[in-house]
C-alpha cells in the first residue's frame, strides 16, 4: 500500500475528491476481487419500498415499521429522526436483514445499487452467501454504544484485522498496514493500535468503530446514534470528521438520531419517524424553516438554543402510542396541539406540502401547513400507560 | 481568594444552603501517579436556585458532585451545610447527611435495581429517612404524584424494565425526594433521555425546585440547557473552575477560551452550512482547538487548557491563572482575557494572581 488517503487532507475539497476517491479505491482493490471495475450507477444506492416490520408477541403484533418508503442517494446524508421506540433503528436494521425473531419483515423491498455489484438486487431476497458479501463490504454500521460494540479482550489492531480478514482477501502484512492507515484516517495515533478498548476514551472508541466501518470501503454507512454518549466538543469533532471522510471517500450515510438539531446541521434530507411511520420528509433547510408536521415542530421546539433570544420551549408531552393497537387515524393525536376530530380519519399518506417550493417536501398531516400558527401543547400525563412499549 | 469576592448569581433566590470551600480531590492511579480530579473548587448553593456545573467528560464535575454527596472524602477543603462544617465519621452521621443532600444519577437504566418494584424503591428511603409516624403508602403515592407518574397506583408494582427511560428517571427523582432533602445534586439527569422529553424533565425539576425550595446543583455537558435551567453557570476544565457567572451572560458572551469552545460546539440549527455541512470552518478560537490528540490530556503545568488554547503563550504554559473578576458576579481564569474577550476585558479589575498547586 503506497498511497495514504489521510496524507491528502490538504487537498482542496472539490478538486481533490475524485483523486482521493481513486486513491482509496486503489487501496481496496489491491486485495479484493470484489472491487473490480466500478459499474456506472443510476438512481439511489438504497431504495426502501413499502417496508413493514412487526415484532411477534403473545399479546399481538407490534407494528414497528409500517409501510415506509425511503431512498438514499449516492453521497447523500439522510437523517432518520424520532424518539426511542419510533422504529428508526428497526427500519435500518430490518433493511439490512439484521433483525432476528420475533422481528419479522412482512412486506416490501430494499433495492441496493452499488458500484461494485453488477445489477440492482433486493436485499430482502438475497441468499445467505450474497448477504454475507453485502454486509460490511457494501453496508457497514456504526453502532450506538462503542463501549459494548468493541470486543474488550481484543486490541484495536486485532479488531480491525478481524474485519479486514473477514471481508477482504488480503495478505497479512498488507492487512496490517491497512489497519494502521485506517487509524490515520480517523485521527488516532498509530501507537494506539495495541491499545485495548478500556484504555481508550469514549470518543476514541467511537472513532475506532468508524475506522472499522471504513475498513472495507463500503458504499453505505448506517450510523445509529454514533455520538449520543459523547459530550458536545467530542461530538462535533467526530461529526466534522465523518463529513470530511464522506466527502473524500464518497459513501452515503443513513444517520439515526433522536436529536433533530444535529441533523439540521449534518443531513441533506431528514425523514421524521413517529410510531413506525414517516410523518415528514424534507431537506434540512425546509425542516428548519418550514416544518409542517406538528411532531416535527415539537421536536424542533425541544432543544434549548444557545443563540438568539430565549424562546418558550415546549417539548412534546406524553409518550408514543402502543403499537400493538395503534389508534385509528393519526397516531400523534393524543400529544398534538393541533388535534381536531377529523384526525381520526387521516390515513397517514405522505403528500406534498402545497406551499413548499420543494416538490419533495412531504407531510402526513393534511391540516397543518408551514404557515399555520403555533398551537399550545396539550396537557398529557407523563406516565400515561400508552408509553409502556415493549422493546 | 479572589473568587470569594464574587457574588453568586444564584444568591438572590434564597438563603445559603451549602458551601464548598477550596475542595480538592486527588486519586492515586498507581506507580506514583496522581490524578487531580478536582482542584481548589469553591462555590455556594442557595435554596430555590440552580447552579450548573458544565464541562466535558473527565473534567471532574461528577467527582465534585460525589464530594458534595459524601460519597467521596475530599483530599482537602471543607463542605458546609447550613453553616455547619460537614463531618461524616459514622454511619448515623452519613444517614443524617443523606436526608439533607441527595444525588440523582445520570443513567436511570442502571441506578434502579432491576429486581425490585417501584414501590420497593420508594418505600425504603421513606422508612429510612422519615421515621415511623409516617404512613409509608400514602407518602409513596404522593411522591409518585409529585414526579407526575400518574395514576400512581398503576406504577407501584412495576419493575424498572417495564418503564420507559423518562419514567425511570422520574422514579429516581421521587427516590431522591423521599428523604425530603434541602439540596439536590443532579448528575446529568437528562442526558440519557430522548431530546423530546428532556425539556419536560427539566421543567419537572424546576417545578420541584420551586415547590420544595431545593438548592440544586445541575451537572451537564450541555451548556444550552444550563442557559435555560440554571441561575449561575460554573465551567469546569481539568478539575478547575475556569469561568463562572450568570447563566445568560456566560452563554451569550463567553469569556474563557474553553467556554467559547463549548458554546461553539453546541449544535446550532441557525447556522446551516457550518463545519458539518462541508462549508468553511468556523472562524475564531473554536476552529483552532479541540483536535483529538489534545483531547484526553490537560497540561501538567500552567493553565490546564493551554495545549488546546489558541491564545496560549509561555506565561500560560508556566503559570496557572486564578479566577479574575470581570464583574461583581462573574470571573474567568485566563491570562489573556483581553485577547479572548476584548468586549469584557474593559471591566477587568487589575491583574489576577497565580494559583498555587
Amino acid at each position: 500500500m503506497s498511497a495514504d488517503p489521510a496524507a491528502d487532507s490538504a487537498t482542496g475539497r472539490a478538486g481533490g475528491q475524485a483523486l482521493d476517491r481513486a486513491t482509496h479505491h486503489a487501496i481496496s482493490a489491491a486485495g479484493s476481487s470484489l472491487s473490480a471495475a466500478a459499474a456506472p450507477v443510476s438512481g439511489p444506492v438504497l431504495d426502501i419500498r413499502d417496508l413493514s416490520i412487526v415484532y411477534r408477541t403473545p399479546a399481538g403484533d407490534v407494528r414497528a415499521v409500517d409501510d415506509v418508503n425511503l431512498t438514499l442517494g449516492v453521497g447523500e446524508v439522510v437523517g432518520l429522526a424520532g424518539e426511542s421506540g419510533s422504529g428508526k433503528s428497526t427500519l435500518a436494521y430490518g433493511a439490512c436483514r439484521l433483525l432476528r425473531a420475533p422481528a419479522l419483515v412482512t412486506n416490501g423491498s430494499v433495492t441496493y445499487r452499488g458500484r461494485r455489484v453488477s445489477r440492482p438486487a433486493d436485499i430482502l431476497k438475497m441468499r445467505p452467501d450474497e448477504l454475507r458479501r453485502l454486509r460490511w463490504r457494501e453496508i457497514a454500521i456504526v453502532f450506538q454504544s462503542a463501549m459494548n460494540a468493541l470486543n474488550p479482550v481484543l486490541n484495536v489492531r486485532d479488531q480491525l484485522l478481524d474485519v479486514i480478514h473477514a471481508h477482504l482477501k488480503m495478505p497479512r502484512d498488507e492487512a496490517h498496514s491497512r489497519a494502521a492507515s485506517l487509524l490515520d484516517l480517523v485521527g488516532i495515533p498509530r501507537s494506539r493500535l495495541r491499545s485495548y478498548p478500556h484504555e481508550l476514551s469514549g470518543g476514541m472508541r467511537q472513532r475506532v468503530m468508524i475506522a472499522m466501518a471504513l475498513a472495507t470501503d463500503p458504499e453505505i454507512i448506517i450510523m445509529d446514534e454514533p455520538t449520543t454518549a459523547l459530550d458536545v466538543v467530542v461530538q462535533r469533532d467526530i461529526l466534522a470528521q465523518i463529513v470530511e471522510l464522506k466527502d473524500r471517500l464518497g459513501f452515503s450515510i443513513l444517520f439515526i438520531t433522536h436529536d433533530l438539531s444535529l441533523l439540521l446541521e449534518l443531513a441533506d434530507r431528514i425523514a421524521v419517524m413517529y410510531a413506525g411511520r414517516f410523518v415528514e420528509i424534507a431537506t434540512s433547510d425546509e425542516v428548519h424553516r418550514e416544518a409542517a408536521h406538528p411532531y416535527t415542530r415539537g421536536l424542533l421546539n425541544s432543544f434549548p438554543s444557545l443563540r438568539g433570544p430565549r424562546r418558550d420551549l415546549a417539548g412534546i408531552p406524553g409518550s408514543p402510542p402502543d403499537l400493538r393497537n395503534p389508534p385509528p387515524g393519526c397516531p400523534f393525536v393524543p400529544r398534538c396541539g393541533y388535534a381536531r376530530p377529523e384526525c381520526q380519519d387521516v390515513d397517514m399518506q405522505l403528500l406534498p406540502v402545497a406551499t413548499s417550493r420543494d416538490p419533495h417536501h412531504v407531510t402526513a398531516c393534511p391540516f397543518v401547513l408551514p404557515d399555520t400558527p403555533a398551537a399550545p401543547a396539550p396537557s398529557v400525563a407523563a406516565g400515561s400507560p400508552a408509553g409502556e412499549l415493549d422493546p | 481568594m479572589s473568587e470569594q469576592t464574587l457574588t453568586s448569581a444564584a444568591a438572590a433566590r434564597g438563603p445559603l444552603a451549602m458551601e464548598a470551600v477550596s475542595l480538592s480531590k486527588d486519586f492515586r492511579i498507581g506507580r506514583g501517579h496522581t490524578l487531580h480530579a478536582v482542584r481548589d473548587v469553591s462555590f455556594n448553593l442557595y435554596r430555590g436556585a440552580v447552579v450548573a456545573l458544565v464541562g466535558e467528560s473527565g473534567s471532574g464535575k461528577s467527582t465534585a458532585a460525589r464530594l458534595l454527596a459524601g460519597q467521596e472524602r475530599p483530599t482537602s477543603g471543607t463542605i458546609r451545610l447550613d453553616g455547619q462544617q460537614v463531618e461524616v465519621s459514622s454511619r448515623r452521621d452519613f444517614r443524617r447527611y443523606k436526608s439533607e443532600v441527595q444525588l440523582v444519577f445520570q443513567d436511570p437504566f442502571s441506578s434502579l435495581n432491576p429486581i425490585h418494584t417501584v414501590h420497593y424503591h420508594l418505600e425504603r428511603p421513606v422508612k429510612l429517612h422519615q421515621g415511623r409516624d409516617v404512613d409509608v403508602d400514602v407518602e409513596v403515592m404522593s411522591l409518585l404524584e409529585q414526579v407526575r407518574l400518574t395514576p400512581a397506583k398503576q406504577f407501584l408494582p412495576k419493575y424498572p424494565h417495564e418503564l420507559s427511560g423518562g419514567q425511570r428517571q422520574r422514579v429516581a427523582f421521587a427516590r431522591a425526594l423521599a428523604a425530603r432533602p434541602s439540596v439536590l445534586l443532579a448528575d446529568e439527569p437528562v442526558s440519557m433521555l430522548d431530546v423530546s422529553i428532556r425539556l419536560e424533565m427539566l421543567s419537572l425539576l424546576d417545578d420541584l425546585r420551586k415547590r420544595f425550595s431545593l438548592a440544586m446543583l445541575y451537572i451537564t455537558h450541555d451548556i444550552a440547557s444550563a442557559r435555560y435551567f440554571a441561575d449561575e453557570i460554573l465551567v469546569m476544565y481539568a478539575g478547575e473552575i475556569v469561568e463562572r457567572g450568570p447563566a445568560e451572560e456566560i452563554t451569550q458572551l463567553p469569556a474563557h477560551p474553553y467556554t467559547q469552545l463549548l458554546v461553539a460546539s453546541a449544535p446550532d440549527p441557525d447556522n446551516l452550512g457550518s463545519v458539518l455541512r462541508g462549508g468553511s470552518r468556523r472562524q475564531g478560537p473554536a476552529a483552532a482547538s479541540g483536535r483529538p490528540q489534545a483531547l484526553d490530556r490537560a497540561a501538567a503545568e500552567g493553565c490546564p487548557f493551554s495545549p488546546r488554547c489558541p491564545f496560549a503563550d509561555d506565561q500560560c504554559r508556566r503559570e496557572d491563572p486564578a479566577l479574575m473578576p470581570i464583574s461583581d458576579s462573574r470571573g474567568a481564569a485566563c491570562w489573556h482575557l483581553d485577547l479572548a474577550a476584548p468586549e469584557l476585558a474593559s471591566g477587568l479589575r487589575g491583574g489576577g494572581d497565580t494559583k498555587t498547586r
